[in-house]
């Protein structure tokens, strides 16, 4: 019977996307009154004042880089929840009993997490169109972009959930790391807008190559080269995905 | 004996810490027995479970289950064992019926609603059936740790204390729970505190103390073993020592000279004749008696007897 147990992927799926829906409130309404909120104040106020970017009107030049900002939050902190509780609450103990391996345990938990993620960003693009103007050039690559990053950073979320001992230890790495790595990361500005030592600094930060990856479905334009931008996504990706089965086989912080 | 399900050779567990939980337990358990596993608090019971449940990465030692060493082929094995952990950790938001619904889809098994029906109602759960875990008080959410454990019909079930802090009726639930399980011909570990337990339910019985298995023996044999007889003779006049014709007895005098002590016997009735046997050499010595007690050992004094001896 070796292979993969497709019904306990499938089992904790659905409990996961469920669990999502109870919390429905917190898990999707709250990101979208936030982007909503940055919409308004760097769409349409400042926006309004603002000389377009690279041809593309600052209004709409912000929505890959916030849809970006909420997907790896959003992604991270529920991928992170998901398997921190069962850690906290002992409930772990029916998951490590199964036959489950590493295989389903990501489809399950880090699936579920993607899905939520890809819901929340089909409600943060719609409601993008009520404060500004975009269009999306390669729809199809943007969906796989999304998916890609949703994926990579619900791992990461899942890789965090198991590191983390408390509560506090989950959120600061969001909080201290993600938020300002995204933040300067050029979701409100291109890169190029910024002077010369500054420039060459934020081209270290990661998350630069994957705003201007996704801002490259949008519009067609990205401030760095866009193979480097999908090559150190997938990177990311594979890193977690290195790391999640180093964990697994190891049992680090799963098994005593 | 049947063929073995659960061989255990060698097992040790060092935590992190450097403490040594088990020491190199062996332990083979044959198909369809009910075994108690015996313990005080920190013996190494629950560690023991984790470790061929996988909780528990062993330090050294094999664990093989249904015949497959569990280091290389955990899957299989896995999907047949099933475990009720010792602590209420329940999905708390979730229905009754729904969690064990789960559990029966992540050990693999299809759905069966007509099974999981089957299971509440056997465990008195299908009145709350829609009721979150939460909502439940502690001994129904025992039950509902149980009917988890049943869900995917497992032909191993390791029950870590499933009487602990639970009603008289519960108890005796459980116990016919247990019997029923017997009757599916389903192999049960379980571990207790309470010896009438092990003594109620199981068929072999092991002693396990500072991560040593001490003894593992069926009920029987263990009280053969170890089982005492002890009598005390009350005396109508103080003796000043042991009359020879009572010599060849295990028996000494107390310092009142008035209580004769017997201790001997195997547990299986050649106590109480010896004690027959006694009293007649003491009246043949014209030696006055007024009174007689006369007790078995149980498990329990067997069980206290070898827990509280120093390690
Ligand atoms: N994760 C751990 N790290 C370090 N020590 C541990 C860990 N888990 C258990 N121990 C220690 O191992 C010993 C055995 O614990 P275990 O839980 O197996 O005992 P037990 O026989 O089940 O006891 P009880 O009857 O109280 O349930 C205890 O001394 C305990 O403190
Ligand atoms: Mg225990």
């Amino acid at each position: 019977m070796i292979g993969f147990n497709m019904r306990a992927a499938w089992a904790i799926y659905v409990r996961e996307v469920m669990r999502a829906m109870r919390t429905a409130m917190q898990s999707l309404l709250a990101p979208v009154l936030t982007t909503s909120l940055y919409f308004i104040v760097f769409g349409a106020a400042i926006g309004g004042r603002m000389d377009s970017v690279g041809g593309v009107n600052y209004g709409a030049f912000i929505v890959p880089g916030l849809l970006l900002l909420t997907l790896l939050s959003e992604s991270t902190s529920n991928a992170s929840f998901g398997i921190y509780m069962p850690r906290f609450t002992g409930t772990i103990y029916e998951l490590l009993s199964a036959p489950v391996g590493v295989a389903e345990t990501l489809a399950g938990f880090v699936g579920a997490a993607v899905t939520k993620s890809l819901i929340l960003a089909s409600i943060i693009l719609l409601t993008a169109t009520l404060f500004v103007d975009y269009r999306i050039e390669h729809p199809i690559l943007a969906i796989g972009y999304i998916m890609m990053v949703a994926s990579a950073f619900s791992l990461f979320g899942f890789i965090l959930g198991i590191w983390a001992d408390n509560f506090e230890k989950l959120s600061v790495v969001p909080l201290l790391f993600l938020m300002p790595l995204t933040f300067l990361g050029g979701t409100f500005y291109s890169i190029d807008m910024l002077p010369d030592p500054w420039r060459s600094i934020a081209l270290v930060n990661p998350i630069v190559y994957l705003v201007n990856g996704l801002r490259w479905t949008f519009y067609g334009a990205s401030d760095v080269n866009i193979w480097l931008s999908f090559g150190i996504t997938l990177g990311f990706l594979a890193a977690c995905v290195a790391v999640i089965a180093f964990i697994f086989k190891t049992g680090w912080r799963l098994r005593t | 004996m049947s063929e073995p399900i659960l061989e255990i050779e060698n097992l040790t567990k060092v935590f992190a810490g450097g403490f040594k939980a088990l020491d190199s337990v062996d332990l083979k358990i044959s198909k369809g027995e009910i075994f108690a596993l015996l313990g005080p608090n920190g013996a190494g019971k629950t560690t023991l479970i984790g470790a061929v449940c996988g909780l528990v990465r062993p330090t050294s030692g094999t664990i093989r289950a249904f015949g497959d060493d569990l280091s290389g082929n955990w899957r299989s094995a896995r999907a047949r064992i099933g475990l009720v952990p010792q602590e209420l950790s329940t999905d708390m938001f979730e229905p009754v019926r729904r969690a064990v619904a789960f559990s029966r889809g992540l050990f693999g098994r299809p759905s069966d609603p007509a099974r999981i029906e089957e299971i509440l109602k056997s465990l008195s759960l299908w009145d709350k059936r829609d009721e979150q875990i939460r909502r439940l008080s502690g001994g129904m959410k025992r039950r509902v740790l149980i009917a988890k454990a049943l869900a995917h019909d497992p032909e191993l079930l390791f029950l870590d204390e499933p009487t602990a802090g639970v009603d008289v009726e519960l108890r005796r639930d459980m116990w016919r729970l247990i019997g029923r399980l017997r009757d599916q011909g389903v192999t049960v570990i379980l571990t207790t505190h309470y010896i009438e337990e092990a003594e109620e339910m199981a068929d072999r019985v092991g002693i396990i103390r500072g991560g040593k298995l001490l003894m593992v023996d069926d009920k029987q044999s263990m009280m053969a073993r170890l089982g005492r007889t002890e009598a005390h003779i009350t005396l109508a006049a103080p003796l000043a020592e042991l009359p020879p014709e009572i010599a060849r007895f295990p028996v000494h005098l107390d310092s009142t000279g008035l209580d004769l002590c017997y201790r001997g016997g195997d547990g299986t009735g050649l106590g109480k004749k010896e004690v027959a046997d006694l009293t007649k050499a003491l009246t043949r010595a014209n030696i006055d008696y007024v009174g007689i007690e006369i007790s078995d050992s149980t498990l329990e004094d067997i069980f206290v007897g070898l827990v509280e001896e120093p390690s």
